[in-house]
């Protein structure tokens, strides 16, 4: 099935989705890899707000290449980063806030338990990423440009962004998991 | 300097055409929807890249450079800092990502240069020109790559080394792969041997290099992961002498996006 979704995702949008599926995103999503995980959960920790609104969110695996202009950022190139780098620190963000989707490249680890019946991951075919820049529309903000361009949370606006191809869905299935569990097993049979 | 510059916007943005044509083949020969559907999206992210001169993924790497001198060339600058000055102009005209920091408080340099960054290795090779290559090294495949230090009897154990490495990165180093094996030599030059094996041209493999192509494609990662024919593209093998007590073995994984790109100058020619 193929999916043309808008954000903020609501529960039912990414409950009737299945590992295979296609998606396309439209709206509002952000980026945020190993440094803005640590410090989402830290503030969590502190009872601190966090400068951007995570729920119904899209959260994407990306440290971008941007170029900075007079009134704002061009978005050179924007590719999916390695996700199971962010697969320890997941659980628990899913339990502070309601991101509603992930997108990455590579699958993650031992998440599908806390993605169960509330949110999904989406693979975006890896190093596409001036394929990736095209659909994004505009940068609307930059948050926690401390921790260096590509560390930074950015606050992007795509249109049709994809395809995406659901490969950890909300009912326990996960395409990477079964990929691999395959790829052991002719391994194994191999003298 | 210039030609620093201008062949790391060709590397970042246009890839090698032995590459292109490699994709273009696996493309054609996928079963699966969701593997086609990755190569055709890999093959069109090269289009866009080379149409818009734009880098092709957002991970512009780690600047390594390998520079041929001529035993023969007389340079009257100072090589080491036309590259660097390269570096830092090309970041910021390209752009390239920034991507240099310190290991270990993290602070990005904001200029791709750094404490040994770029990575720049010498060699000394007959005439009189110089002849610079810059392959751009991504962190997700980098990031998959092995070392091990095997008994010199355990020869038979280096393919289930290189299988049990593709196997363990998965979709990880972004599929189908090039897979560069450095064999012998010493802990360091294993590795070396690796990295360099990665400039070779994709299709141009022995017998002994297709047959490991082969088991691993036969394990079916596919593009990105998610399942196919085409795990990797090419396995290109380079070896050297070693102690007799030792057998060091290096597997360097590269990402579909083989990045580099030459200039030679000076020279009769």
């Amino acid at each position: 099935m193929e999916y043309r979704l808008n954000t903020p995702l609501k529960k039912e949008n990414v409950i009737n989705l299945k590992a295979g599926d296609i998606v396309y995103l439209s709206g509002r999503i952000f980026t945020a890899r190993d440094e803005a995980h640590a410090r989402i959960l830290e503030m969590a920790k502190e009872n601190k707000e966090l400068p951007f609104e995570l729920e119904g969110s899209v959260i994407y695996h990306c440290g971008p290449l941007m170029k900075e202009k007079e009134n704002g950022w061009d978005v050179i190139a924007a590719g999916p980063t390695t996700s199971t780098r962010m697969s320890k620190m997941t659980p628990e963000l899913l339990k502070i806030h309601a991101v509603r989707a992930f997108v990455g490249k590579g699958g993650m680890d031992n998440v599908a338990d806390s993605m169960n019946e509330k949110a999904v991951y989406l693979a975006f075919t890896g190093g596409c990423a001036a394929l990736a820049a095209i659909s994004i529309e505009k940068v609307n903000a930059v948050h926690w440009i401390d921790l260096g361009m590509p560390e930074a949370v950015w606050e992007l606006e795509v249109e049709n962004f994809g395809p995406l191809v659901v490969g950890i869905d909300s009912h326990g299935s996960d395409l990477f998991t079964d990929v691999r569990n395959k790829a052991m097993e002719t391994y194994s049979k191999i003298e | 300097m210039s030609a620093v510059i201008d062949i790391l916007r060709e590397a970042e943005t246009v890839l090698p055409d032995d590459v292109t044509k490699a994709l273009k083949k696996a493309a054609s020969e996928e079963s699966s929807p969701v593997a086609g559907e990755q190569l055709a999206a890999i093959l069109k992210n090269i289009e866009v890249a080379s149409g818009k001169k734009v880098p092709m993924c957002q991970d512009t790497g780690i600047l390594i450079f390998f520079v041929e001198i001529g035993r023969d060339l007389e340079l009257d600058f100072r090589l080491e800092d036309a590259i660097i000055e390269g570096v830092k102009k090309a970041t910021q005209s390209i752009p390239l990502r920034p991507n240099a920091v310190d290991p270990i408080n993290r602070n990005n340099s904001g200029n791709n240069t750094g404490n040994g960054i770029p990575d720049i290795k010498y060699e000394f090779v007959e005439g009189n020109s110089l002849k610079i290559t810059v392959a751009p090294k991504g962190a997700g495949s980098e990031n998959m790559s092995a070392i091990k230090m095997f008994n010199p009897t355990e020869k038979d154990s280096i393919r289930n080394f290189v299988l049990e490495t593709v196997l363990n990165a998965g979709g990880k180093p972004c599929p189908p792969v090039i897979v560069g094996v450095g064999i012998g030599g010493s802990f360091d030059k294993a590795a070396r041997l690796a990295k360099s094996a990665l400039l070779k041209k994709t299709d141009d493999m022995d017998d002994e290099e297709k047959n490991l192509l082969k088991e691993i494609n036969d394990l079916g990662i596919g593009p990105m992961g998610l399942g196919g024919n085409t795990t990797a593209l090419a396995v290109h093998i380079k070896k050297a002498h070693c102690h007799t007590a030792s057998l060091p073995v290096a597997v360097n994984i590269q990402c579909w996006a083989n990045r580099h790109s030459s200039v030679v100058l000076g020279g009769d020619a």
